[in-house]
């Protein structure tokens, strides 16, 4: 009987230990980050006197959700942005373009990130919960459709060419019946999942609405349609320009009416029509009545260009960014 | 045989070893092929098992250094590290644990000593057998609608340990149903006997023989809520979070989720960053998984 009361009690102890230590950790880290890492350190020291100069500190959460697209540049941004020594604590969740505007209706999130312009009925669905948004253009991303390293036929297609490989019409679609001179071999398609903002941005400009070929391996992992691809010859995918940079000596990238994607063709909008904007949608109330999120913002659109370059897309040209932060002016008190 | 060898005289040969022989040569094949069969298919779990260990270290072991735990995420692989991912996955841990144990451990105990046997409660008892089956998706679901939205609880650790708490519920309380039962009715007779009441029963007899399997259980079943991804999702717990959580309302990440982000990023680096990730969370549900085979080991058989 003592036995177990005893077990009982060192299993309280040892699990406060447990936290404690965890607590003991957390504070030790912080030092040491603050230690070792100088240039965080004095950002600290350079924020401190700013705010010295200004206002009281800033302070507060924001939260925002979307696109797995956008997600590589927030994480940039945020990591950035906490190492500037901020008191504004940001979340970043990855969802999807559609997942992140589902929780941006529901009033869960501050600005919600996507990779395709919103959509009508994701506007009617805001505007019903009396949610006013602002958007934001972030960075340009050339969606890229790709081939096998070994398909030396389908290296320059049309946008007709791509519209008649991937719609849904009834039959198995093989190389041969887009061109007769192709292999006639079935073609293998791989496509991003429906909840993404590319596999919707895609099914607009490419595929007019109609619908896509029912074979297709849809995955919210961008990298399983690389491995498909590097895996077969007769494969095609499309995905963000990021996944094909990072994967380039083992796919092909597909050139688009004669363009192929490359940072400058992407940037001056030669490479169309796959060559996207990534969005953020802030909330207006958020930006108005809320310091945080003007200062996150206002921090975001300074460097998002650089941020998102830095992970593998390209950067606006200047005067977009400029007229993204003029929007974003109006907000100030 | 030896009957045969101890009575030659005797012409006629009740058992015949030869064809005895021929039919045990033919049985002692199908033995032989069947163990070898059953080897393979342990083998094959064993080899997987092991190719995943040898991969994950391979990759991992290299970003796997003091700065991979007091990083949080960074867009540098070099750079990126787990700290809010653990220590998110450990305040999700004292919430569940407490909770998850409390419900689970007075169901059982409702249902095993006081409940009487009728339909209802039987009713009850296969329904939370059931519910062991149920898809975790299906729990996030049900976080969703009723702790981050209709309690208002948003993606906190609360919501998150509630929902986790509540998937791993059925299986904590099957597990301490087992152990109460396992204890022998004469002990229960031999307490009332001294005249106990049946609380000084449960508490002073019941329970600390019971207790070893159900901590086992318990602790199986938080494993299980450490590794779990998919509710995590379905909430909306966010991955890009450069802060630590300060109390049970802050939202936080967990192991899972980072682990998830990483392996879906382009760079090949990331997916060893992925894999660091993995071992940190192996390690961390080996070290749970081996505080129940010590507890089982050190406190079986009691009776």
């Amino acid at each position: 009987m003592k036995s177990w009361k005893h077990y009982l009690g060192l299993t309280v102890v040892s699990s406060a230990l447990l936290l404690g230590a965890c607590g003991g950790n957390v504070e030790e880290d912080t030092a040491e980050d603050g230690a070792t890492e100088e240039q965080a350190a004095e950002s600290d020291t350079a924020s401190e006197s700013a705010d010295q100069s200004s206002e009281a500190a800033v302070e507060g959460e924001v939260s925002g959700d979307g696109s797995s697209t956008v997600a590589p540049i927030m994480e940039a941004l945020v990591e950035e942005y906490s190492a500037t020594g901020t008191d504004v604590q940001v979340t970043v969740g990855v969802s999807g373009t559609g997942g992140g505007f589902e929780k941006f209706i529901a009033g869960e999130t501050d600005f919600s990130n996507a990779s395709r312009e919103i959509k009508d009925e994701e506007k009617q669905k805001l505007e019903e919960a009396g949610i006013d948004y602002t958007e934001f253009l972030l960075a340009y991303d050339g969606l890229t459709v790709v081939v096998n390293p070994e398909n030396d036929w389908a290296t320059e297609l049309t946008v007709e060419d791509l519209k008649k490989i991937w719609v849904e019409d009834g039959t198995t679609k093989k190389w041969s019946d887009i061109n007769p001179e192709w292999p006639d071999e079935e073609i293998v398609f791989y496509s991003p999942g429906t909840d993404s903002g590319t596999y919707d941005y895609f099914n607009e400009v490419i595929l007019e609405e109609e619908d896509m070929v029912q074979n297709a391996t849809l995955s919210e992992d961008d990298n399983v349609l690389v491995q498909g691809v590097q895996g077969d010859k007769n494969a095609i995918g499309f995905f963000g320009y990021s996944y094909y940079v990072a994967n380039q000596d083992t796919i092909q990238a597909v050139a688009i009416d004669g363009v192929e994607p490359t940072n400058e063709t992407i940037e001056s909008g030669d490479y169309s029509p796959l060559s996207r904007p990534l969005y953020t949608y802030v909330s207006n109330e958020a930006l108005q009545n809320d310091a945080a999120t003007y200062d996150f913002f206002e921090f975001a659109l300074d460097n998002a260009g650089a941020m998102a370059e830095a992970v593998g897309y390209v950067s606006l040209p200047q005067e977009v960014t400029d007229e993204q932060k003029a929007k974003l002016e109006e907000f100030k008190k | 045989m030896r009957i045969t060898e101890q009575q030659p005289g005797v012409s006629k040969r009740y058992i015949d070893p030869d064809s005895v022989t021929k039919r045990m040569d033919g049985r002692k094949v199908i033995n032989t092929v069947f163990r070898s069969l059953f080897f393979m298919a342990t083998l094959v779990a064993l080899l997987v098992l092991g190719i995943l260990f040898y991969r994950i270290l391979s990759q991992g072991l290299g970003f796997l250094s003091a700065e991979f735990f007091q990083n949080f995420a960074s867009r540098i692989p070099e750079k990126a590290g787990i700290k809010a991912a653990l220590v998110g996955s450990l305040w999700l841990m004292a919430v569940v644990a407490p909770v998850s144990m409390f419900l689970g451990i007075g169901t059982a105990i409702y249902l095993e000593e006081y409940a009487k046997k009728n339909r209802i409660n039987d009713l009850i008892r296969m329904n939370i057998s059931n519910l062991a089956g149920v898809p975790s998706v299906v729990f996030g679901l049900l976080g969703l609608t009723i702790f981050v939205r209709a309690l208002a609880l948003g993606n906190s650790i609360l919501a998150a340990g509630f929902t986790m708490s509540l998937l791993i519920l059925p299986v904590i309380i099957v597990a301490a149903q087992e152990a109460i039962r396992a204890v022998p009715q004469d002990v229960r007779e031999a307490s009332y006997g001294m005249g106990a009441t049946k609380w000084q029963t449960i508490v002073r007899v019941v329970l600390p023989s019971a207790i070893p399997g159900i901590l086992t259980g318990s602790i199986l079943a938080l494993s299980r809520a450490v590794g779990e991804t998919a509710p995590l999702i379905v909430i909306g717990v966010p991955v890009i979070i450069h802060f630590l959580p300060t109390g049970v309302t802050d939202t936080f990440t967990a192991l899972p989720m980072q682990i998830y982000d990483w392996a879906k990023r382009p760079q090949a680096d990331f997916q060893q960053v992925a894999s660091a990730g993995i071992i940190v969370l192996m390690a961390f549900l080996l070290f749970m998984n081996s505080i129940a085979v010590l507890i089982r080991n050190k406190f079986q058989k009691r009776y």
